[in-house]
């Protein structure tokens, strides 16, 4: 960073391959996700054929999908330097309301359930949206806040009750089990879906606003980028999401009370870090954090077909939120340090 | 950040509203391309701006003096968008306008690089340009080569090896500064306003921005330079305005103009030229810094301070002066050599350590390491002393308010209310909250990095005075500096720091500003005579050597 670089030359053809490095690098780090997953998955198959079976594959991948829906939604908020804390609650919410329809109104479309999860989700997600970024209260406080209002509203619906499978149909509870070539029909969608929004965060420059502001929010500040209705897009996609997650998991599991997707929201936070979203935003991709989504359910199940007990599971997601956290400081400091020097070397 | 004012205040204004304004191009200079005229300002009660007005020429390098807290901040914003005046008028290339925001600014054609640009550190440096206004490609997807290309098209007209796929974070702040210039010239700005560029910047890369500054005036933008270093703005602008209390002072040529005439106009009065006057004879030492290294950063740093001296610290920034002043203070660690205070080792890597032994530290950046900007002023000058005025485990906001009082009236802070947060003083007068703070735990070695960056003349002169009235009290005092003037002011004797290692070292009388240029930027002038010993700097480990100099003597 001295003289030289002032020197007006014209650039040299390969300027320098910084740029290489970060994207190497970023590369990497949803590549490390991957190894992590396929040494997981070829110990446990080792140890346990079981777990490669047919079925047990359908079942993390099915328990993916929630997960990885739910992480899509909150890539877009932790980018922006936010958190939605109320997705678990929104979900229970979601999956009981809409279960509960095909007891009122028997004849109902699916669809139109679905819209129902999407709508009360959406609903949420905007009041959240706009208390973060209207109200300028942190989210923080918002979502942790609509995490137990949320919740308190659905026991007060639901009190003693419960929805149970035989009230639905069986074209409902057969979404998750509808398979295309073994593979989970809705794990195709959903993968679908993830990718349509990471393409979308990469690609569109409302998903690049989300970054910048993430980044540095007082820039986008000056850079003139509409924080606000950027930050309230955020989380009503976010609460739409976990809406239809609702639905989703209403579908899977048939049995629905006030209880529903309970902690939810820590495990989706988990799956996004774990994946390589930063949680103080500005980096991270939709994939990565869909990627986490399905480690740490491989990671539930493989533990499940071991028969080790669930207490390990999550301490193991624990270890893996710590390990995955310190390696992106790491990444972090070492690719500052790596720029800044590629820097001064071509100052010199 | 306060939006306070950003959504209405402005409502009368209708705009667009069509108004001749060639009224003032005079012979031989551009158009006039933007004119403010009686903007007025107000947050609260707080009079920011009364009566602000500028005018910019196409083709012209306008410059923008006043101290701090004369509105310049507050006009600048309001070019940028960030405010909106709540009278007065904006003409931008001859039509009225109002800018509700960042965006109509830009749309305006009105680019503002601020003194710390403000970049994505995430993002690639062309998407730090082309944030919100990304080229696309059909389905309004983002065209990523087009970007990059145009990114990198606009660094070859600069001149400047920027690769556009990078990501922003570990640029240097010159670098960073040209990505800010290209984002002006990828809106095509008309109007550039720069606040206070050359703050951060190294003289070399101040002659590279000069280089781009000038280029850009050839393709006929009007610049609007804010700089407190007049030889600058003698050196680049043709006019100047010069602001005061919040008021326009005057709009003149700056040929014909002085120095003197510009800080008259600034200050309202003469400024009374402080001669050092005879200090007294340095006493013992107080400082001992002995063969300290961190490696990579700086090696075999040995100097001492005395009671009652002030020793300068110069070189190039990121030569290592802040580096070392950071190691000794303890807030980084270092892998050899030692310091010592009063003859007694300083324990490593413990601020604590030093505070107890009677070490003071105001550094680089107040904002960010000197103050904590939401506490109130009061708090901030307590807050190294808290230690002092406890009782029996708890701080009485009133002898706070006693303490910071007493420290304002005997530096004379400007203040609305102690109770206000630091944020709400001028720079100058965070500066001597961050002073305060120090003083009056009466330390014996007080450690000053950059003390007058960004600081108006008027209170720039009482810091030195200040600085000065400390050493005769026999403080020991150690100023990091890039200002050469303050150095030959202020200090005994002057150190020069060179790629992580001392260069040279001069004696108040041997120091001369083209010796210590000389020394910090490893050329060699003229043989001149004096005991000096330069040592060769050698390449720092994980730096580059440039054309480091040919002798290679042991250490």
């Amino acid at each position: 960073m001295t003289a030289a670089v002032l020197h007006r030359e014209p650039p040299k053809a390969p300027v320098d391959n910084s740029s290489g490095l970060a994207e190497r690098v970023f590369r990497i780090r949803e590549s490390g996700i991957v190894v992590v997953l396929v040494l997981f998955v070829a110990v446990t198959a080792g140890l346990q054929h079981r777990f490669l079976s047919a079925t047990n594959v359908q079942f993390v991948l099915v328990n993916t999908v929630i997960f990885a829906l739910l992480a899509l939604g909150e890539t877009m908020v932790v980018v922006s330097r936010n958190v939605d804390l109320s997705v678990g609650s929104v979900l229970g919410m979601s999956a009981y309301l809409s279960a509960n329809l095909f007891g009122s109104h028997p004849s109902i479309p699916i669809p139109v359930v679905f819209l129902v999860g999407l709508g009360i989700g959406l609903g949420w997600g905007m009041l959240n949206g706009l208390l973060v970024s209207v109200g300028r209260v942190p989210s923080l406080v918002v979502t942790l806040a609509s995490l137990y209002i949320i919740r308190g509203i659905d026991i007060l619906i639901v009190g003693g009750n419960m929805v149970t499978a035989n009230t639905l149909p069986t074209s409902f509870t057969d979404i998750p089990k509808d398979t295309v070539l073994g593979i989970p029909y809705v794990a195709i969608v959903v993968a679908a879906v993830v990718a349509v929004g990471a393409y979308y965060l990469r690609s569109y420059r409302s998903g690049r606003d989300l970054y910048a502001i993430g980044s540095n929010p007082d820039a986008a500040r000056l850079a003139g980028i509409p924080i606000g209705r950027r930050v309230f897009m955020s989380f009503a996609v976010s609460g739409a999401i976990a809406g239809v997650a609702g639905v989703l998991w209403a579908a899977q599991y048939g049995t629905v009370d006030s209880t529903a997707g309970t902690g939810y929201e820590l495990t989706v936070v988990t799956a996004v870090v774990v994946g390589g979203v930063a949680i103080f935003g500005g980096s991270g991709s939709a994939v990565g954090a869909a990627l986490g989504a399905l480690l740490l359910a491989t990671i539930n199940s493989a533990l499940y077909v071991l028969g080790i007990s669930s207490f390990w599971d999550q301490a193991i997601a624990g270890f893996l939120l710590i390990f995955a956290i310190t390696l992106d400081r790491i990444i972090s400091v070492r690719l500052t340090a790596a720029l800044r020097l590629r820097s001064a070397r071509r100052a010199a | 950040m306060s939006a306070s004012g950003e959504a209405g205040g402005d409502g009368g204004q209708v705009s667009p509203m069509l108004e001749s304004c060639n009224d003032t191009g005079g012979p031989g200079s551009g158009e006039v391309v933007l004119a403010l005229r009686h903007a007025a300002k107000s947050f609260g009660a707080v009079q920011a701006l009364i009566d602000g007005s500028i005018e910019l020429r196409a083709g012209e390098v306008h410059a923008l003096l006043g101290e701090n807290g004369a509105g310049k901040s507050t006009l600048v914003k309001i070019l940028a968008g960030v405010h909106q005046p709540d009278s007065g008028t904006l003409t931008v290339a001859g039509r009225e306008v109002t800018l509700h925001g960042p965006a109509a600014a830009r749309g305006a054609g009105i680019a503002v690089i601020y003194q710390e640009p403000t970049l994505f550190p995430d993002l690639t440096v062309a998407e730090n340009m082309f944030i919100g206004r990304q080229p696309l490609r059909t389905g309004r997807r983002i065209d990523t080569q087009a970007m990059r290309a145009e990114a990198a098209e606009i660094f070859k007209r600069l001149g400047v090896p920027l690769d556009p796929g990078r990501i922003a974070r570990g640029l240097s702040i010159a670098d960073q500064q040209v990505v800010e210039i290209g984002k002006a010239l990828s809106l095509d700005a008309r109007v550039i306003v720069m606040d206070e560029p050359t703050a951060a910047l190294s003289a070399s890369e101040v002659a590279r921005l000069f280089d781009v500054v000038r280029t850009l005036r050839a393709q006929g933008a009007a610049i609007l330079f804010i700089s407190h270093r007049l030889e600058e703005i003698f050196a680049i602008c043709q006019r100047v305005t010069v602001m005061r209390d919040g008021r326009h002072v005057l709009t003149e040529d700056l040929d014909g103009l002085t120095a003197d005439d510009l800080v008259r106009a600034m200050v309202g009065r003469d400024l009374e030229k402080r001669s050092r006057g005879d200090q007294a004879a340095p006493g013992e030492t107080v400082l001992d810094i002995a063969r300290l290294t961190r490696e990579g950063v700086f090696i075999d740093i040995s100097l001492s301070v005395r009671a009652g001296e002030i020793v300068a610290l110069a070189g190039l920034v990121g030569s290592g002066r802040s580096e070392v002043a950071r190691a000794v203070f303890g807030i980084d660690r270092y892998d050899a050599g030692g310091v010592k205070v009063r003859g007694k080792p300083l324990r490593k890597a413990s601020p604590t350590g030093a505070m107890a032994a009677g070490v003071g530290f105001v550094p680089e950046d107040r904002r960010q390491q000197g103050l904590v900007m939401d506490m109130s002023v009061q708090q901030n000058v307590a807050l190294a002393s808290l230690g002092r005025l406890r009782q029996a485990g708890f701080i009485r906001a009133s002898s706070e308010h006693a303490l910071a009082a007493d420290w304002a009236t005997r530096l004379a802070i400007k203040y609305g209310r102690l109770t206000d947060p630091v944020s709400m003083l001028s720079g100058g007068n965070q500066q001597k909250v961050v002073l305060a703070k120090w003083l009056s735990r009466k330390p014996t070695v007080l450690i000053v990095d950059e003390p007058t960056r960004g600081i108006d003349i008027a209170t720039k002169a009482e810091v030195h005075h200040l600085l000065l009235q400390l050493a005769r009290d026999g403080v020991g005092i150690l100023m990091i500096s890039s200002e050469l003037p303050e150095v030959l002011l202020v200090s005994d004797r002057v150190l020069v720091m060179r790629e992580g290692r001392l260069a040279a070292e001069f004696t108040r009388a041997e120091a001369t500003e083209e010796r210590i240029i000389a020394a910090a930027t490893g050329q060699t002038i003229g043989q001149s005579a004096g005991p000096t010993t330069v040592q060769p700097a050698g390449p720092t480990a994980g730096q580059p050597a440039d054309q480091t100099a040919v002798q290679r003597s042991g250490q």
